[in-house]
């Protein structure tokens, strides 16, 4: 028929077809998809998804510039190099691209290969994912391993379960876990947080130690702790680090827009915390530990976990009352690790991990039991 | 019993097009249909052929598991086309209508003084039975059962719909007339929902012989469904049947005058409707017909009912049995540049802070319906519990529906919903998930499954 359409090169029908799930990708992030409602309601909110992600996203750019310029000056000090303000920025801006740029091909290629697959469209998680993996790792990670992390994650944590939506487990997270077990000697220990790898004037140089305030503490104590770093150091975070982690007040400003924007759940924030605290309390008073529990929230990784990875909304509790628990829990958890794990001082990841695994348990005891409750009221009324 | 309901979780869309309260139009359509497709769960059966002559009143088809439920005509005229659809599907019967307009004589009777089967008979004999929707499942209601309790509510929350104290101000009479004979139906007697911000000014809250309810609150407070779940949930195995105000006062006017007359006041509204008011109109008027008084063309949709849970009437199509209500609005086929990019996006409206809706809370929208995004996983889900003012967890009961699990539908509280109760999750969800859909397939699932 000559009137016929012939179907476009990547419409149904056409050569490219099989290609679909790309091009969809690419061409919907420039333009609203032009999609019509069919069923149900007929007009529908202006959120989607690429929107959700992406105030995620700018939520963790105060924590990553900070982080950045982090990288540089604890070099310069480690080592004594002397740098001004944007030279330790610029040092941390090029040191992080490559692993922005590792982290997103990486993650997004095998992404937009299972979308195909799967016939679906892509889904805008990994904006997110990718985003984080970089800010949770010590800044020299070998790229390659790097890499192999991403794969495994997104290969293992999210696909296979059916994509962003479907996963358990913080894929972030077990990108994190699987470089600490398979790499601990780059990913842990006193001399790989900071970054020498490209100082020209640092070749040979013997790698100088740096321990994080966690570290330090679990050795020495809270008079160790207070002879290399005071509160505000760590609130502000002039500490090493991984990249994101290090300064509380960047991290408080991207919770204030995660909860401004109802994108994450402030139960699961605040709870996470008090856990955190309670169980630094009880540490202290018990006489397991002399650090102030405060002390707790703002070294290391519990506030970046609490805020950016505890919250997300695929992986944690479900139900409101399930939340508080949930984010008690992972909070309480972290600093028990802390406390009596002396193998390891960073308790976070695996607190999270953990808890992900709980969280469907928890939401079905909350379901359940709000569920018997309304038959007995039912019952009696 | 307290016999007020506060609620406060839901969400009044704000689109705009609200009718102004004047009726501009009266259609008189040449042609009239009835259609089986109002009624849930009807199999329908011809009472007719193409040239007889037919009275608002007399039968056209009938259900063929009970052949006593009737559907009739509304106009008095020949009967001029059986419209069929694929597999010979009966869609519409078409009736001429003559102009004279007579009516079948079904008797002046007092609701009061009639017996529940004299009430059951006229109602089934006239056709009006199909008022009734029973629930669960939102089906017609079985004769042959006694239900619960018979709700009615008093007002709507939907999107710009009707304003019964407008379409019925002339009627309060006969609405007690069809409260009181809906009373005979039941032991457990009529509820009568009203609204808390219009109880005063109201005519209904004169009605006798009902147990009244105050309620507050956003969309879906209006929704009878919402309404039942906070005075007498259903439970497994219980019925209650519901009746919209506008029916009940057919149904008063039909003991009254002895007449089936469907005639009503249907608010034409939505934002691509030209100065939206009421017309007086029958069901079955063609849709086109009520778009092209009002501005429409080729790029509008034609919706029966509000633009959270009406049907697309399109324009070869006819308005249903019972919408009072018929929203004009544009098809979203525009393609707007980096739109959820955006920082600010005026025209859009979001109950989501990551837009700036927020800032103008009062601002009316001219919605399409462009869907914003593409169809994804569940990821946020706490916006369903934020529209859904009942006692059940509606992430829970949507996977339940979206899993075919009976016994976990049974405990999410299937039996206490219908698709409208939860079309506000439509409009919410970031993932584009059409969730009346999902739950309409899990009602359809129960019916089966159940039967």
């Amino acid at each position: 028929m000559a009137d016929e359409k012939k179907p476009g090169l990547f419409e149904k029908g056409g050569k490219l077809y099989w290609l679909h799930s790309s091009i969809d990708a690419f061409d919907t992030f420039l333009r609203v998809p032009g999609t019509v409602t069919t069923k149900g309601a007929h007009v529908r909110d202006g959120i989607d998804l690429k929107r959700v992600m992406i105030m995620v996203v700018i939520a963790l750019v105060p924590a990553a510039l900070f982080g950045m310029w982090n990288v540089g000056y604890q070099t310069s000090v480690t080592y004594g190099l002397g740098w001004g303000f944007w030279q330790m920025f610029w040092y941390g801006l090029l040191r992080m691209l490559p692993l922005f740029v590792v982290s997103y091909v990486i993650g997004l290629a095998i992404e937009f290969g299972s979308s195909q697959i799967r016939g679906e469209e892509v889904n805008e998680g990994y904006l997110v994912t990718g985003f984080l993996i970089p800010l949770i790792v010590p800044v020299d990670v070998p790229l390659w391993m790097l890499a192999l992390a991403v794969a495994f994650s997104v290969i293992f944590v999210k696909e296979v379960f059916g994509g962003t939506g479907m996963n358990i487990w913080n894929p972030a997270l077990v990108a994190r876990a699987f470089l600490f077990f398979s790499y601990p000697s780059s990913m842990s220990g006193s001399s790989v947080w900071v970054s020498k790898t490209w100082v020209p004037a640092l070749k040979g140089v013997d790698a100088v130690s740096a321990a994080t305030p966690l570290a330090i503490a679990q050795e020495g104590g809270v008079s160790a702790l207070n002879s290399q770093y005071s509160f505000m150091d760590m609130f502000w975070g002039f500490i090493p680090g991984s990249t994101g982690e290090t300064s509380v007040i960047a991290i408080l400003i991207g919770a204030l827009i995660l909860v401004w924007t109802g994108v994450a759940s402030w139960k699961i924030m605040v709870s996470s915390i008090a856990g955190g605290l309670l169980v630094g309390w009880l540490g202290q008073i018990g006489g397991a530990t002399d650090i102030p529990c405060y002390y707790q929230i703002v070294m290391g990784g519990f506030l970046f976990g609490t805020v950016f990875m505890a919250t997300d909304p695929v992986t944690s509790a479900q139900t409101e009352t399930g939340k508080w628990i949930y984010g008690l829990l992972v909070g309480a958890l972290a600093v028990t690790v802390r406390l009596f794990n002396p193998g390891y001082a960073e308790g976070m990841m695996l607190s999270i991990l953990l808890m992900n695994t709980f969280a469907p348990l928890i939401d079905h005891c909350v379901v359940s039991r709000a569920i018997s409750r309304r038959d007995k009221k039912l019952k009696t009324a | 019993m307290s016999n007020n309901i506060h609620l406060k979780r839901g969400l009044d869309i704000p689109i705009k097009g609200a009718a102004a309260r004047i009726v501009s139009k009266r259609i008189v359509p040449d042609l009239v249909a009835v259609k089986p497709g109002d009624f849930k769960g009807l199999v329908p059966r011809l009472l007719v052929r193409e040239g007889d002559r037919v009275l608002a009143g007399s039968p056209v088809m009938a259900d063929k598991q009970n052949p006593d439920f009737l559907l009739t005509s509304p106009v008095s005229g020949t009967v001029s086309q059986v419209v069929r659809g694929d597999k010979r599907k009966l869609l519409a019967v078409l009736v001429k209508a003559d102009g004279i307009q007579e009516y079948v004589d079904f008797g002046i009777r007092s609701a009061a003084t009639c017996t529940r089967d004299e009430v059951k008979d006229i109602l089934l004999r006239s056709g009006l039975w199909g008022a009734i929707v029973q629930r669960p499942y939102g089906v017609m209601a079985d004769p042959g059962i006694m239900p619960k309790a018979v709700f009615v509510s008093a007002f709507s929350t939907a999107p710009l719909s009707p304003d019964y104290e407008f379409t019925l101000s002339d009627q309060a009479a006969y609405v007690q007339e069809g409260l009181t004979a809906l009373s005979r139906l039941t032991e457990g007697g009529v509820h009568l929902a009203l609204s808390e911000s219009n109880y005063s000014r109201t005519p209904f809250h004169k009605m006798e012989g009902v147990i009244q309810h105050v309620v507050s609150g956003p969309h879906p407070a209006g929704n009878v469904g919402v309404q039942i779940s906070h005075v007498s949930p259903i439970r497994k195995g219980e019925t209650v049947w519901t009746v919209s105000l506008m029916m009940a006062a057919a149904i008063g006017k039909l003991f009254s005058t002895g007449k089936l007359d469907l005639r009503r006041k249907i608010a034409v509204t939505g934002p691509a409707a030209v100065d939206p008011a009421y017309i007086e109109a029958l069901p079955g008027t063609p849709a086109s017909e009520v778009a092209a008084a009002f501005g429409g063309d080729d790029t509008t949709r034609i919706i029966g009912g509000d633009v959270l849970t009406g049907k697309i009437l399109g324009s070869d199509g006819w308005t249903g049995f019972f919408d009072d209500q018929v929203t004009l609005i544009k098809e979203g086929t525009h393609r707007e540049v980096l739109g959820w990019a955006k920082p600010f996006r005026p025209k859009v409206h979001s109950t989501s802070w990551c837009y700036f809706s927020w800032l103008t809370p009062s601002k009316k929208y001219d919605m399409d319906t462009n869907l914003h995004g593409g169809p994804r996983a569940f990821v946020e889900t706490k916006c369903f519990e934020d529209v859904t003012p009942m006692d059940i967890f509606p992430i829970y009961l949507i996977k339940a529906c979206l899993a075919g699990d009976i016994e976990k539908m049974e405990k999410f509280g299937i039996y206490e919903v219908l698709p409208e109760d939860l079309a506000l999750c439509d409009y919410v969800d970031p993932s584009k998930n059409d969730i009346q859909d999902i739950i309409g397939k899990g009602i359809d699932l129960m019916i089966k499954e159940m039967a």
